[in-house]
């Protein structure tokens, strides 16, 4: 029974023998020397981590930061807006009432007491940096939440994620 | 009695070295290799991972020493000593230099100067593929055992075709004695051009016979774990990987001396003799050998391993008769000469 063809495409693949060139293998050989060889001179494509870093996108969104006027004070109000927006709902917080005397502590009248983002559930979307009605939380473009061993590690809490004091005075 | 000591002393620093461009092959190999395929390879180690070597020895030689329970003891032992030893002996009768003078007295940079020079480099090559077939008979493991046989069969091929190629050129030179053939190519009179096929053939071989890539058949991973070496841990793999070092650099140091005029260099004759010119030698006769180990490695990370009945096919089939072809054009080209 003969092979009915169903479309034109097929195409005969013409086998010829081996010409004398390509028989003794010497000039593949050298021609794939010469490719290897072209290489070895090429620009590495290698990034040596802990001494070169990759160059980060300016709209990187990376590891958070709370951050502090002008004077120093904390911004975050405690409203709960960047919980709300979160859609991986990895921030948590607890709000209080400042207390006379903290007014350089704390911008507001009502602050985060504990502020946490479970980083393993964060999706680092950026959506609380829009959310935030005080400009307190953004998302840095140049740092990652570091390796650990640890899940608890992973719950940052006020202690990581505030902005130092030190760093505005500079 | 001082000719004693200084040969002492002579054959103590080619043993170093020996040992030092095997241990250093094994970071040029990983470099070179890394270099070829766009990677930096080992950096961590000291600067440029300069210190690579010594902490893969260490490593080595904390492993744990594992011996089959069903091996044959002394033999399994025995092998990687075995393969080690042949592979130093080789660098016995190579001349790394012209002959020096101390104290009025004429050197030999040679540890030995026999007359049968080329003979003694086979006899002790074709001795080294015993460590190799112990050590896999006396794992028990029938990859080792198949590592070992395919070692074995490819040795002996390869070593007809090897000592085929090199009739030819003890033809031309008429002596066996490896400071004679080296003397002969002074100037550019070195064997490569007259014997350019002898040299192809050599070449060939000497990577078969080092079971280098592409005719590592041996240790061929892909197919038997590890060939030979298997059920070998510790330092006793450390000396079989290490012997094959050994081996490469005293193939490249046999190819420098057949082929390429050894420690002769174009304009050597002009130089008046002395501690520039001997030291200038002894650089060049270490350039060539270090030229043919990148060759040996960049050939490596280039062709893909060949099949077995390729290998066969080219060893029995192609190259012998090339050989012979090769002898009885030599043979006619030095009748017609004498004519």
């Amino acid at each position: 029974m003969s092979v009915v063809r169903l479309t034109d495409r097929i195409k005969v693949m013409e086998r010829k023998p081996m010409t004398f060139l390509e028989r003794i293998y010497l000039p593949a050989i050298i021609k794939g020397m010469s490719i290897t060889i072209s290489h070895f001179f090429k620009k590495k494509a290698t990034i040596s981590y802990p001494e070169q870093k990759r160059p980060m996108s300016e709209v990187f969104r990376g590891l958070h930061i709370l951050k502090r006027d002008d004077r120093g004070a904390e911004r975050c109000t405690a409203c709960g807006l960047c919980a709300l927006a979160c859609p991986a709902e990895a921030i948590s917080m607890t709000a209080a009432e400042r207390k006379r005397g903290e007014e350089l502590l704390y911008r507001e009248e009502k602050y985060a007491a504990v502020y946490e983002i479970n980083m393993l559930r964060c999706i680092f979307c950026g959506l609380c940096e829009e959310a935030c009605p005080k400009a307190a939380i953004f998302l840095q473009n140049d740092k990652l939440a570091p390796a650990s061993f640890e899940r608890e590690d992973f719950i940052y809490g006020k202690d990581r994620l505030v902005e130092p004091f030190l760093l505005k005075k500079t | 009695m001082s000719w004693i000591i200084l040969k002492i002393i002579f054959i103590s620093i080619i043993f170093g070295l020996s040992l030092f461009i095997a241990m250093y092959s094994t970071y040029a190999e990983r470099k070179i290799a890394a270099f070829l395929q766009d990677r930096l390879g080992p950096n961590r180690a000291g600067p440029f991972g300069i210190l690579q070597p010594l902490a893969d020895g260490i490593k080595l030689f904390f492993k744990e020493e594992f011996i089959p329970l069903k091996a044959d003891r002394w033999l399994f032992l025995m092998g990687p000593g075995f393969f080690m030893i042949t592979a130093l002996m080789t660098s016995a009768v190579i001349p790394f230099g012209p002959d020096i003078t101390i104290d009025g007295k004429s050197f030999s940079l040679q540890a030995t100067d026999i007359n049968v020079g080329l003979l003694y480099i086979f006899g002790v090559v074709s001795l080294g593929v015993y460590g190799i077939l112990i050590g896999g008979w006396a794992s028990n493991n029938k990859f080792s055992l198949l590592g070992a046989i395919r070692a074995a069969s490819q040795n002996i091929s390869y070593e007809l075709a090897m000592g085929l190629s090199i009739v030819a050129l003890v033809m031309m030179s008429s002596s066996l004695s490896l400071k004679e053939i080296v003397d002969q190519q002074a100037g550019w009179h070195w064997n490569v051009f007259y014997q350019p096929l002898g040299f192809l053939i050599f070449i060939i071989c000497a990577f078969a016979e080092t079971n280098r890539a592409p005719f590592d058949l041996p240790e061929c991973e892909t197919e038997l774990v590890g060939g030979y070496h298997t059920e070998f841990s510790s330092m006793k793999l450390g000396f079989y990987l290490f012997a094959e070092y050994i081996n490469m650099f005293v193939s490249s140091a046999i190819l420098a001396t057949l082929f390429f005029g050894g420690y002769h260099f174009p304009g050597v004759s002009s130089m008046d003799p002395g501690i520039v010119k001997t030291a200038l030698s002894v650089a060049v006769m270490f350039g060539k050998i270090f030229f043919f180990i990148f060759l040996f490695m960049w050939v490596r990370w280039t062709l893909p391993r060949f099949r077995y009945d390729q290998l066969m096919n080219l060893g029995w089939r192609v190259l012998i008769p090339l050989a012979v072809i090769n002898i009885l054009v030599t043979g006619a080209v030095i009748l017609y000469k004498m004519m």
